[in-house]
């Protein structure tokens, strides 16, 4: 699938009232590629996030996700390409009515035909186990989102996110307001996912070391371990990065590149 | 290049800058409203949904409802006692305490308690609506109308109206009450009486008035429960203004549908 668009914006502008949440965004990503995307609070990144998912329709420009213009989609139309992308929401997102198994498994049965659950029906349960497995919480399954803490939620929200494999992910903050051993054992969670099924992703982050990881480090399958990652061929990782200001891209490159940005801004990202 | 000349401009305000926020919040309530009613012929239908808000809004408001009724129609039989007894027309007490509570006071009374019950069930969305959950939600394949607004306005449609005729019933009760106490009324002098004053023009006004409000209370709440925002402090912004504006408007609907019921009669 490699080479492949997955997701390109066109000259993107987003409005709210008066103020300007995106201004003239234009990128592609390829299949099997990471984004991370830097920028102060109010930059637009989360705005980027959800025009790439349908939430918000922009004021003007194209959007394309796997290929496919959805600028002018409807909602059920949305539904479908949706079904291919995972979410994990900055403050988790997770229904606070449904236990985390029902949170979890929400993906699963929701997009499913009859056909498909009738096909699944013991499956569900073996693939909630297993995505909560993958974030160590397999022991939550009964619990409300309302008695884990904030990093347990964020988990989750990445639980929930993978269940369907999805070939696009999109992580909003994930880091955001936890404490830093945390946020690097959800950093480790997003470089498994990534290294494992090698899907694309767009991580949003304000912090440097999220960054720094995603773009140094991978995760070595045969010991379980984060590794700083090589010279060789297959240590190959395809991180770039984009930094937003006032709802613009002010600067997309690798890391080597951000790091030899003049842009006091940009440079404020690359330390 | 000329300046920008507006078509309504008094001393330098642009009045329909003014009124363009309160055209665009109506204009978004009647493009929710729509996709509300329309989902309703729609799959899928969250039918345990549309169940458990039945049993929120109407079994759980059945207490207070049933509690409000009895005493209204006490209170009104308590009034009504001193003025009928001044004319000798105590054997009118049925034909009052009916017509009143069954016309206006009945779904009025109810109505304004399921809509400041209701406040619950905004907050609840409101919450939904600050922690993304509306988002997930959508992200994950399911339209949050559907999910949250069609049950809730079907419930409320539903349960409503029923509330207001055990309301009804039991607020005549609260006048017999009186009419016994007071004036040793017989019970059949008085039921006979209170129905016979209903016409069919009152049941149906009776009825659809409770119906046309449940609409109101539903697609209001709903309505600012999804556009809050602001965090905690929003929840309780969206709650208040909702019961205000479904109140607000509980009271003008009432006014125009017993105008055009008086006018059928």
């Amino acid at each position: 699938m490699n080479g492949a668009s997955v997701l390109r914006f066109e000259n993107v502008c987003v409005k709210f009232g008066d103020a300007i949440a995106l201004d003239g965004v234009s990128f592609e990503m390829q299949a099997g590629e990471t984004r991370i995307v830097y920028g102060v609070a109010g930059s637009g990144k989360t705005t980027l996030l959800k025009v790439a998912l349908g939430l918000v329709c922009p004021d003007s420009g194209r959007v394309f996700v796997f290929g496919e213009e959805v600028t002018h989609l409807d909602e059920n139309g949305w539904f479908k390409i949706r079904a291919k992308m995972g979410i994990l929401f900055q403050e988790g997102g997770l229904f606070d009515s449904m236990t985390i198994a029902e949170n979890v498994a929400y993906p699963l049965v929701n997009r499913q035909t009859t056909q498909q659950r009738a096909a699944q029906n013991g499956h569900v349960e073996e693939r909630v186990r297993e995505a909560l497995r993958f974030v160590e919480l397999e022991g939550t399954l009964d619990k409300f989102p309302s008695e884990l803490s904030g990093g347990m939620r964020r988990r989750v929200g990445i639980a929930r996110a993978i269940v369907t494999e999805p070939p696009l992910l999109l992580y909003d903050s994930p880091t955001a307001g936890l404490d830093p051993i945390t946020a690097n054992t959800i950093v480790h969670l997003i470089l498994k996912e990534r290294d494992l099924r090698h899907a694309t992703s767009i991580t949003v982050t304000h912090r440097f070391q999220d960054g720094h990881l995603l773009a140094n480090f991978r995760y070595n399958p045969s010991n379980g371990r984060i590794e700083l990652v090589g010279h060789d061929p297959g240590d190959h990782v395809t991180t770039k990065f984009f930094v937003m200001h006032e709802g613009r891209l002010v600067f997309e490159g690798t890391q080597s590149e951000l790091s030899a940005s003049r842009d006091p801004y940009v440079h404020k990202f690359a330390r | 290049m000329h300046p920008h000349v507006s078509i309504v401009n008094v001393g330098g305000i642009d009045l329909l800058d003014i009124l363009k926020p309160s055209v665009q919040t109506f204009q978004d309530f009647i493009i929710m409203s729509g996709r509300a009613v329309r989902n309703i012929f729609r799959s899928p239908h969250y039918t345990d949904d549309i169940l458990l808000q039945m049993d929120i809004i109407g079994v759980g408001s059945l207490p207070i409802v049933l509690f409000i009724g009895l005493f209204s129609g006490l209170v009104m039989g308590l009034q009504l006692s001193r003025t009928l007894a001044t004319y000798g027309a105590q054997a009118q007490m049925g034909q009052l305490v009916s017509a009143v509570l069954v016309r206006e006071l009945g779904p009025v009374l109810v109505s304004l308690l399921v809509a400041g019950r209701n406040a619950s069930g905004i907050a609840s969305i409101g919450s939904m609506k600050v922690t993304e959950q509306i988002d997930a939600m959508r992200a994950l394949g399911t339209d949050p109308i559907q999910k949250l607004v069609t049950p809730r306005l079907i419930a409320t449609a539903v349960t409503l109206p029923l509330l207001t005729i055990l309301a009804d019933f039991v607020g005549l009760l609260g006048g017999y009450l009186i009419a016994k106490y007071r004036f040793d009324l017989q019970f059949s002098l008085y039921w006979t009486s209170a129905w016979q004053v209903l016409e069919y023009n009152d049941v149906v006004q009776g009825l659809v008035k409770p119906f046309a409000f449940a609409i109101i209370i539903a697609l209001v709440g709903c309505f600012y429960g999804m556009r809050t925002s602001g965090g905690t402090e929003g929840v309780g912004r969206s709650t208040t203004k909702a019961v205000v504006v479904s109140s607000i408007w509980i009271f003008v609907v009432t006014f125009f549908i017993g105008e055009i019921f008086v006018n059928l009669s």
